[in-house]
């Protein structure tokens, strides 16, 4: 038989039926990441011996006849952004290279209680910096469908292990396009729920107020699984939203009334939108309409803002966030001699030295962004301006949504990148960011679906927003889209 | 004026917060736990950790800015302090920027130089914060590394900011003084300064009469205080210090920012702190991990009413119930809460009140005073002080006596009844004192001349001689029998 | 905007980070580079907007005053650089 490591819906019912064991299932996942994962690069660490002893649990307790959670058997990757008790949690970072977390993230404990098998940590640009997963301290994750490029980032581990048919599903985070962008790239969905939909507890801050914790699998049917495991209001995190979580998978065969699909021209017409990207997304408002939907112009008029807003508020965020990483209580210590302290004195010496060495490039800027946007005399000028547009940006949305259900258009400007393309450029590599950055400041759920292959066969995404708590709509179009196409089936290798 | 300039202070008071738990986080905020035993990863800081605000911290800082008038904003928010240091695992501190949970208020004290006054001391502002931990540096051996003990990591603080209304070192620590009484009045904080759950910065500067000029010197912040007494020695000296410095340097509040100055109570001076070489420069920022607090009016109303009573109202109460004077009952009040209770107790146990208020005052806060112990561990009850004094309002006992059942009472507790029975008092009937009387009066004529000349007092000298023959005898039992015995006999 | 070298060592210091002087010749131009971009900000009447911290709406989450776990001395210390028995260990923070 050959097991379905692409699709956690058709896990689910083998495991259930019996034609299939958790261990069976974990094991594949394991060979296959033992055979994919030399090139792709996608995993920071793989847990042998917990996923086959947890599956082992669970297939005794099926054999038992005990109650099962609801991913039970399913191998799964997360992100290594998120804290687990019994793997190390390095955010890709020097910094953290051998960091033990004492406690597991909530969507972590969420996922063992659903009796889901965490087969191991994924790769990411560090600290979640960065839209290529090359800044990882532990080596680039390449894309499966082409080794010489990017799998974008930062949650291109958690894509690309998904793609390359390692795991059906995995979680990642996105803090500015980081689960949307990756996905696009490896040809895979991934969805950024509203934020305060999912618990932060134990994921690894980057920029507090935009992170959010989401599901990355092929098609919108595993996301809504996954989504309904990890949702849900959490004591532990004051920013987490106190509603009732709906069945996320329930209606997905259906799109319930009259669908109004909203388009920004502007971002149609963006320079610097790649034509084949440009025709996906004209290829998908095309089907869209044929289903039925009603096609309506809209405006985001703040949208050219989006970018510069972001690149004050997360860098001033982070650099705060990152404070904590000093090598005083965890982390990279580097000791310094006395003699060499200087006027410094010998801890503030070692404190420069131990971030110094342990972050990379990219962590180092945007804690110097940050740094230069809170900094006495500029507070108020960059953060607190900043502060005042993304309010713009929200009810630029919350406009748009008067008049439509969601929005569709581009992930990214282009096709999968070269590695090193942008690498030397954090200005380019930061225009990536371009069309998913809004969802982030607005605190909106967005979505990223496969929507064509460029003529070298190289995966486009779709993005589609909704209103805050408007999964469920995004979603059913979603699947509705996956229903009419099939891009979602194409597969790399 | 005595001096040749007027002492300008303001002082900045760090409160613990009596809560079981950390202000956010649920690790116990216990005193004197083993080093790193109360701490989680949220009070460390450990990656991926978030805060949740306790809700009693935020009712204790509503109830206290209550009481000191303040008004509570409708809504107030959460920042972030940003510096380097390893006692501040995070980075930051979590504390309050611009919008803080109390605004204003002020508190009134006895005015030190006139007791018959009082002075109103404004206050800044309130806000919480968490306090950061431990860290323990080897003077001794100096280069060894510093040792980090995180158990204090998060515990809540309420950082109360006085203006500069202050005009002596009396001033301030009568500020204090008042200050400690309210906050354990209302229950709000234990104050203990060795304990480091009350601690204070002063900001100390001089005004400076010259030739009808007023010249301010440079302001200086003074740490490291730990008792309210060094804090009167420590402005006082500082305020000392800067005049010369002044007459030395002329410089004034134009030529220097503010600077750090430590307290060495040994020393019994101000030393200038190590400036460091970056201006401070917190980068403060909203937190984003934490949401606003909005206060209701509602909740802010019925937190009024319901807020404990506190010294101010106490005074004027026990006044006018209990029909003390003003200064009885400044120094019933100004003992806490515990004491307050117990003379209430008393009184009414009793039905004497200002035989109570004097008991309390003589007797009882001497006994405190040289046993060194608090109102909750004294020996002698309430109820039994009250059944004491009661015997002795109604004439069963005299004041002498009664202070013998007292003096056994402390040393050997049980009832007024078993003090009595084992001191021997008992009562002497009627006709025994009256066969008493009347042996002294037979035996001692001139007595009896003398009172019938109209010299009452004359009885006196026979009090001494019958209670040396029955010590049990009640002098003013004794007295009159006597005066009646000389009547009649008349 | 031009940002001096000196500006950015002062930064550096303030974000406790040693930079070498190739990475301080690196970062500088492009600082200057990113602060230039989001100047756009700049083009914007902002006047009486209300900044927008959280994209939540929610006030008031608050948890009662009960004791919860906390770690054991142990798991505290564990990822600790250097630890004794009881405390973490960092380089004297006087002298």
């Amino acid at each position: 038989m050959t097991i379905p490591l692409d699709s956690a819906a058709k896990l689910l019912g083998l495991l259930a039926s019996g034609e299939l064991t958790a261990r069976q299932a974990t094991q594949a996942s394991l060979d296959r990441i033992a055979a994919t994962d030399p090139e792709v690069g996608a995993f920071t660490f793989v847990n042998t011996e917990a996923a086959l002893a947890a599956a082992d649990s669970i297939d005794q307790r099926r054999r038992d006849g005990q109650p099962l959670g609801a991913l039970a058997g399913v191998p799964i990757a997360v992100k290594d952004v998120l804290c687990t008790t019994d793997m190390p949690t390095t955010c890709s970072s020097r910094m953290l290279e051998k960091h033990m977390s004492p406690y597991d993230a909530t969507v972590v404990a969420r996922l063992r209680a659903a009796d889901a098998v965490i087969v191991g940590k994924t790769n990411m640009d560090e600290f979640a910096m960065g839209a290529s997963t090359e800044t990882s301290a532990f080596g680039k994750t390449t894309n499966p469908w082409n080794p010489s490029l990017t799998p974008g980032g930062s949650s291109g581990g958690a894509a690309a292990c998904v793609a390359a048919g390692d795991v059906p599903l995995s979680l990642g985070s996105d803090t500015g396009g980081s689960i949307r962008q990756p996905a696009a790239f490896c040809g895979i969905t991934g969805l950024k729920p509203t934020y305060g939909r999912v618990s932060r507890y134990g994921l690894i801050a980057f920029a507090s107020s935009l992170d959010q914790v989401g599901p990355m699998a092929f098609d919108a049917v595993d996301c809504a699984t996954l989504l309904n495991a990890i949702a849900g209001v959490d004591a532990s995190d004051s920013t987490s939203l106190p509603v009732e979580t709906p069945d996320f998978t329930a209606g997905l065969d259906r799109i319930e009334g009259e669908l109004r699909i909203g388009i920004v021209k502007h971002h149609l017409e963006a320079e610097g939108l790649d034509p084949e990207v440009r025709q996906a997304v004209d290829d998908a408002i095309e089907v869209f309409r044929d289903a039925g939907a009603k096609i309506v112009e809209v405006e985001l008029p703040h949208s050219d803002y989006w970018v510069p807003t972001y690149y004050v508020i997360a860098p001033s965020e982070a650099s705060s966030n990152l404070s904590r990483y000093d090598g005083a209580h965890y982390g990279h210590r580097s000791p310094v001699a006395a003699s060499e302290a200087g006027d410094r004195g010998p801890l503030v010496a070692t404190y420069c030295r131990s971030r110094g060495e342990a972050f990379g490039a990219e962590v180092k800027r945007r804690i110097m962004i940050g740094m230069y946007a809170l900094s006495a005399g500029y507070g108020d000028k960059y953060y607190v301006k900043a502060l005042q547009v993304r309010r713009l940006i929200r009810q630029d949305f919350d406009s748009a949504f008067q008049n439509v259900d969601l929005l569709l258009g581009p992930v990214t400007p282009t096709p999968p990148f070269a590695m090193g393309e942008k690498i030397d450029d954090p200005l380019q590599m930061y225009l990536c960011d371009l069309f998913t950055v809004g969802a982030n400041l607005a605190g909106i759920p967005a979505l990223s679906m496969p929507g064509g292959l460029t003529s070298n066969n190289l995966p486009i995404g779709i993005q589609l927003q909704a209103p805050p708590l408007q999964e469920a709509k995004l979603l059913q179009a979603a699947a509705a889209f996956q229903r009419a196409t099939d891009w979602h089936t194409k597969r790399p290798l | 004026m005595d001096q040749p300039y007027e002492i300008v202070i303001g002082l900045e008071v760090h409160v613990q917060l009596r809560t079981t738990t950390k202000l956010f986080c649920r690790c116990a905020t216990q005193f004197g736990a083993p080093p790193n035993t109360n701490v989680c990863p949220v009070c460390l800081g450990m990656p991926g950790a978030l805060p949740v605000i306790n809700e009693h911290a935020v009712q204790l800082a509503l109830q206290t800015g209550l009481a000191l008038g303040s008004t509570i904003p409708p809504m107030t928010k959460w920042d972030r302090k940003q510096y380097f240091y390893p006692d501040l695992p995070k980075g930051y501190q979590i504390s309050q920027f611009d919008l803080p949970i109390c605004d204003g208020g002020h508190l009134t004290i006895a005015d030190p130089a006139d007791e018959s006054q009082t002075r109103t001391i404004r206050l800044i502002r309130a806000h919480l914060e968490e306090d950061a931990g431990k860290s323990m540096h080897d003077e001794a051996n100096g280069r060894a590394d510093s040792r980090i003990d995180l158990n204090r990591c998060g515990t809540p603080l309420l950082e109360i900011v006085s203006q500069p209304d202050m005009r002596s070192a009396a001033e301030a620590k009568a500020f204090l003084t008042e200050l400690k009484l309210l906050l354990t009045y209302l229950d709000v904080s234990d104050c203990e300064m060795q304990e480091g759950s009350l601690r204070v910065d002063a900001n100390v500067n001089l005004k400076i009469e010259k030739a009808g000029d007023t010249i301010a010197t440079p302001i200086v912040e003074i740490k490291n205080m730990n008792s309210f007494r060094a804090v009167e020695r420590a402005i006082a000296h500082e305020a000392q210090r800067q005049y010369h410095e002044w007459e030395e340097t002329g410089l004034t509040i134009k030529d220097r920012t503010k600077r750090t100055f430590g307290w060495d109570d040994a020393a019994e001076r101000t030393v200038p702190q190590r400036e460091k070489e970056e201006a401070a420069d917190y980068r403060y920022l909203p937190d984003p991990d934490l949401l606003p607090i909005c206060l209701s009016v509602e909740t802010v109303e019925a937190t009024r009413v319901a807020l404990a009573e506190f010294p101010a109202v106490a005074r004027q109460r026990l006044q006018s119930d209990y029909e003390i004077k003003a200064y009885d009952a400044d120094v019933i009040v100004n003992q806490g809460r515990g004491v307050v209770e117990y003379f209430e107790a008393v009184a009414k146990g009793s039905g004497d009140a200002r035989r109570a208020s004097s008991w309390i005052q003589q007797d009882v806060l001497r006994t405190m005073k040289e046993q060194g112990k608090g109102i909750a561990d004294f020996a002698v009850s309430a109820d039994t002080l009250a059944e004491l004094l009661g015997q002795v309002s109604a004439g069963k006992l005299d004041n002498a006596r009664a202070r013998d059942v007292f003096q056994h009472l402390l040393e050997k507790r049980g009832s007024v009844a078993e003090a009595i029975k084992a001191l021997g008092i008992e009562s002497v009937d009627a006709g025994e004192i009256e066969s008493l009387c009347q042996e002294l009066l037979d035996a001692n004529p001139q007595v009896v001349e003398d009172v019938r000349g109209g010299k009452m007092q004359a009885i006196g000298s026979l009090i001494g001689q019958a209670k040396k023959k029955n010590p049990n005898v009640n002098p003013k039992q004794f007295r009159e029998i006597c005066l009646q015995l000389i009547q009649s006999a008349g | 905007m031009a940002i001096s070298l000196d500006q950015v060592r002062k930064l550096a210091l303030m974000a406790r980070l040693e930079l070498s002087d190739d990475e301080l010749g690196t970062i500088t131009p492009q600082l200057e580079d990113i602060v230039a971009f989001v100047d756009k900000l700049m083009e914007l009447d902002t006047d009486g907007i209300e900044p927008m911290v959280h994209a939540v709406e929610t006030v008031n989450r608050w948890v009662p005053d009960q004791l919860g776990d906390s770690l054991s001395r142990e798991q505290a210390l564990a990822n600790a650089p250097n630890h004794d028995e009881e405390c973490f260990l960092v380089p004297p923070v006087m002298g």
